[in-house]
């Protein structure tokens, strides 16, 4: 595994795959793993199972909702997709990942 | 959303998962396969072959079965997964192994439900036979006489007592009285009380409908009242609702019913009982009723004061007491009044039967838990590999232990459940064993209390035990035990089984022993001459018809007469005789007189006492008393001729000491006419065969019904008690009697047939109560011994196997092997013996009181139940002994 990649923080994955629910809409569990790797530029260590015990957390918030439907090819998979919650739950998330963000920030600029 | 909302429904959602498994297993599984599946086929499109793609796929995904393990953590609660689990494990492991499954729970079952049981029933009839409010309050009241210490109350006395005493809330006495009721169907006997107006305020009892009595109705001259009980208000006014302010007729009067008492009134003390009409005390034609030195069989029952304790109320009472002596010292000179905690009136004193029951509920918990114990011990031995190779796989201790704990709990809840049936069943049981004679408690039920505290005891038990092997195994060297297991039993568990077997065995045969010292009590007691021959001897009320009420004596007596005739023409009637005065075991009459030869004493009070049967010229054919000397009454002494009485040898020894009786001359009280005795009679057991002895009233004195004073007389002409001598059958003889009796009247009623064999079983109930308990006791203690000893013999001879098999292989033949196991077997029931019989001389001293003469340490008891307990001891073995004798020598060497 490259050395150039990144642990993924605790509870950004969440964030992560909300995020990516309220953009692509309704997906199945290894489009989402997909879309992550995408959108990170393959810059993350994730194990792409690691999305179930994930999406099994937001379902059981009552922040995304789970359904079986038919694959872009033909196959059996469970969708997910946000709830109103959930659709609140990111600003929320946002909020306290932009906060953690600029706390970091502060610490890491160069002290003058 | 809040926090905690967010959080309950994760719960929920757990909660749910845990019930829908299966399906979620499936769900998941199906999810992550098309995961795979849609990359594996992505990797395929960017020309990677199928196992290359399939590969690659695999390793982004990650470990699939961590991924699920962590999605199930996540999903359901982990705890209770691991505890169904558990339970699983263990129902497997414990159906696996039947034998010891069942006998465990036998055990258990039999221990909590037996115990349960009986002491449920000693609770209702021994602990709390009282169903009132406060029933600490409760007392019962008696005038203490010279000669009676529990002596009937005169009514003016109790009218003083009631006003002036201030230590009670309530007082009030009762009386018991035959009435006739008629108008309603066919003439009856209806039993009934007299009674004050507060004597179910005592109590603190209701009535179901309608009212108790109030204070104007015991004045004399009131409307006459009447309370009925729920039975009698079914059964003759069909359960009507407006019954009350009805009339019913009771010895040709009418009294105005005011209340229905509930029929799950129950009452006995001194002579009351519940019964089905109660009457207030002054609609007592009696003429006795206002004299204050009349002894009218009156008792009285009264609620302390809050507050007040039983020596304060004495203390007041002989004050009142006093007073009234000094008032009216002929009547009440050396009176004072007897209180008495009503539930010790009614059961006696219990305490050392108590102690003794106590013992035994102890001791046979005791066997069920070591049962369990060795049992638990035993396996535990076979498991020891079990426990190893599990820890060698890396199962945590504490989850090991947690198994184990599972276990234990599991066969004792499941034990606990079984054991609700012989609770139930025993409760029953004992109750239809229960002598009918002894007072109880309106409904005994099983007692959950007790039910809760006997399985408490157990599972503590079986948990503990079935640990304390656990922590030891779990302890050991996992190499070593992996070596050595399965190859027999330690040393120290090998003592620590027959240890428990030995204990078992004492203990069984502790209790043995105090049933075995019962039951001769109760032989030694029924071998005891009464005085009479009780067999066929049958005794009934006879009630006479109201017409004769106001009868001449002359037309009385012809009555009486003609009576006895009938009743003794009847088919199957050999003998009969009325019975007027006291009746052996069945109830007292006293008669107070004088010697012809002394003075007439200044008052009652220096006058003697003497029992008084008064009967006919056929009583002592019907009793089958022999004479001794004299004569005995004949149908010529009556109301012209001379007086005469006849003696008993205690009378005779008493008052005519070293003299002959026949011919001296005695005066009644009540006439004062002189009595000249012509007959002696041997002494009759009156009071009951184990206390008659004891008694300071033992002379007894015969007279003829004949020759009964006026006023007795016309006392008699509601009815008479009679006793007649049958044979054949008592079915044949009761239904001669019956329609000997409509042939006379249709008024005319017979009631409460008593064989008076029965009369002295009911005598003797409460020893024998103590045997039927003792002895279910016993049988449940060797039960349980039995189970355990053949249990733990099982467990060696299986555990035994492989050197079984090597003996045999060197040579032994079969009978040594069977020998060996029953010596070994024989060896814990002799040393159980030894201890038992060493516990058993020490501890049956304490029930020395319950004994009828015999020894506590009587040594034929003592043989005899070590005689049984070996056989029993060894039957238990002999099927371990057999499966040990029969074993394949190969098989048993190869099965290591």
């Amino acid at each position: 595994m490259p050395e150039n990649k990144s642990d993924v923080l605790q509870g950004t994955l969440d964030l992560m795959v909300l995020k990516t629910l309220e953009s692509m809409g309704a997906m199945h569990g290894y489009g989402i793993a997909r879309r992550i790797e995408q959108v990170s530029a393959n810059g993350l260590s994730l194990n792409q199972g690691t999305i179930y015990p994930a999406l099994l957390r937001l379902e059981q918030r009552g922040w995304v909702k789970a359904e079986w439907g038919i694959s872009e090819t033909g196959r059996r998979a469970k969708f997910y997709s946000l709830t109103r919650s959930g659709r609140k739950q990111i600003a929320q998330e946002t909020e306290n990942w932009e906060r953690t963000a600029a706390t970091m920030a502060r610490f890491l600029a160069p002290s003058n | 959303m809040t926090t905690a909302m967010t959080w309950i429904r994760v719960l929920l959602g757990r909660c749910v998962a845990l019930l829908r498994i299966k399906k979620l297993d499936a769900d998941l599984d199906e999810e992550l396969r098309a995961h795979i599946d849609m990359a594996t086929e992505e990797n395929r499109r960017r020309g990677m072959n199928e196992q290359e793609a399939r590969t690659t796929a695999l390793r982004a995904f990650g470990g699939v079965t961590q991924i699920k393990e962590r999605y199930r953590t996540e999903r359901g609660l982990p705890w209770i997964s691991t505890t169904m689990q558990d339970i699983r494990f263990s129902a497997r492991i414990l159906v696996r192994n039947p034998g010891f499954t069942s006998i465990a729970i036998l055990t258990l079952a039999l221990g909590i439900g037996g115990n349960t049981a009986i002491f449920s029933v000693v609770n209702g009839v021994l602990l709390n036979p009282l169903p009132f409010p406060h029933s600490e309050q409760l007392v019962a009241l008696h005038e203490s006489k010279p000669n009676f210490p529990r002596g009937s109350i005169s009514y003016p006395n109790f009218l003083d007592w009631q006003r002036e005493n201030h230590s009670f809330s309530s007082i009030a006495i009762a009386r018991g009285y035959p009435f006739i009721l008629t108008g309603r169907g066919d003439a009856e006997q209806v039993n009934s009380e007299f009674i004050s107006a507060d004597f179910f305020s005592v109590l603190g009892l209701y009535p179901l409908m309608g009212r108790t009595f109030t204070p104007a109705e015991e004045q004399s001259g009131a409307a006459p009242a009447a309370l009925i009980s729920e039975g009698l208000w079914r059964r003759k006014f069909n359960g009507a609702a407006n019954v009350l302010g009805q009339a019913i007729t009771l010895d040709g009067r009418n009294y105005a019913i005011v209340g229905v008492i509930p029929a799950r009134f129950h009452l006995r003390f001194s002579n009351f009982s519940e019964q089905d009409v109660y009457v207030p005390i002054r609609q007592w034609g009696n003429s006795s009723l206002m004299r204050r030195s009349a002894g009218l069989a009156i008792h009285g029952i009264a609620r302390l004061k809050p507050g007040v304790t039983l020596q304060q109320a004495k203390a007041d009472m002989d004050e009142v007491t006093r007073n009234l002596a000094a008032a009216y010292p002929d009547a009440n000179q050396g009176t004072g009044a007897s209180i008495v905690p009503l539930k010790e009136q009614m059961v006696g004193d219990v305490r050392p039967f108590l102690l003794v029951l106590l013992g035994a509920v102890g001791f046979v918990l005791l066997i069920a838990c070591v049962n369990v114990a060795s049992l638990l011990l035993a396996r535990s031995a076979a498991r020891g590999r079990e426990f190893a190779v599990r820890i060698a796989l890396g199962a945590s201790r504490t989850r090991v232990i947690r198994q184990l704990l599972t276990e234990s709990l599991l066969l004792g809840l499941t034990a606990s459940a079984i054991s609700l049936f012989p609770a139930v069943w025993g409760t029953h049981a004992a109750l239809k064993l229960l002598p009918a004679a002894l007072p109880r408690a309106e409904e005994i039920g099983l007692d959950f209390r007790v039910l809760a505290f006997t399985m408490a005891v157990t599972l503590l038990t079986s948990t503990l035990f079935g640990l304390a092997p656990a922590l030891r195994s779990s302890q050991a060297n996992p190499q070593l035990a992996i070596k050595e297991g399965g190859r027999g039993l330690s040393g120290t568990r090998h003592r620590a089984l027959d240890t428990f077997v030995v204990v078992e065995m004492a203990v069984a045969l502790v209790l043995l022993t105090g049933a075995g010292l019962m039951i001769r009590s109760l032989v030694e007691l029924w071998s005891v001459d009464p005085g009479f021959n009780p067999h066929n001897v049958l005794t009934f009320g006879m009630s006479s018809p109201p017409s004769i009420g106001d009868a001449s004596s002359d037309k009385i007596r012809a009555t009486f007469r003609a009576l006895d005739d009938r009743l003794a023409s009847t088919p199957g009637v050999t003998a009969v005789s009325p019975v007027w005065g006291a009746l052996p075991m069945a109830g007292d009459d006293e008669r107070l007189f004088w010697l012809d030869s002394q003075p007439k004493p200044a008052s009652d009070h220096d006058m003697n006492w003497a029992l008084d049967y008064i009967v006919g010229p056929d009583y002592l054919r019907v009793m089958q008393i022999p004479l001794k000397r004299g004569r005995f009454i004949t149908r010529q002494d009556d109301e012209r001729s001379p007086l005469v009485a006849v003696v008993d040898d205690v009378f005779a020894h008493k008052y005519f000491p070293g003299q002959d009786p026949i011919g001296k001359r005695i005066r009644m009280s009540d006439s004062g006419n002189a009595i000249e005795i012509v007959g002696l009679v041997p002494h009759v057991k009156q009071w009951s065969l184990d206390l008659d002895d004891t008694q300071s009233l033992r002379a007894e004195l015969y007279l003829p019904c004949m020759q009964m004073p006026e006023n007795l007389l016309s006392g008699m002409h509601t009815g008479s008690e009679m006793v007649v001598r049958y044979e054949g059958s008592l079915d044949a003889v009761s239904d001669a009697l019956r329609s000997t009796s409509r042939q006379i009247s249709a008024e005319q009623v017979i009631c409460g047939y008593q064989t008076m064999d029965s009369v002295i079983s009911d005598s003797i109930a409460s020893r024998r109560l103590a045997m039927i308990l003792l002895g279910a006791f016993a049988v449940l203690a060797l039960v349980l011994a039995c189970i355990g000893i053949y249990g733990v013999m099982a467990c060696v001879v299986s555990q035994r196997t492989q050197e079984i098999g090597i003996r045999m292989a060197l040579g032994a033949q079969r009978k040594d092997v069977l020998l060996l196991v029953l010596r070994h077997g024989a060896r814990l029931a002799f040393l159980g013996i030894v201890f038992g019989t060493a516990s058993a001389v020490v501890l049956t001293r304490l029930m020395a009181s319950l004994l009828f003469r015999v020894s506590p340490t009587d040594p034929a008891v003592l043989a005899g139940v070590s005689v049984i307990l070996s056989l029993v001891a060894i039957a238990a073995c002999m099927q371990p002994a057999r499966r040990a004798a029969s074993i394949d020598t190969m098989q048993a060497l190869r099965s290591e």
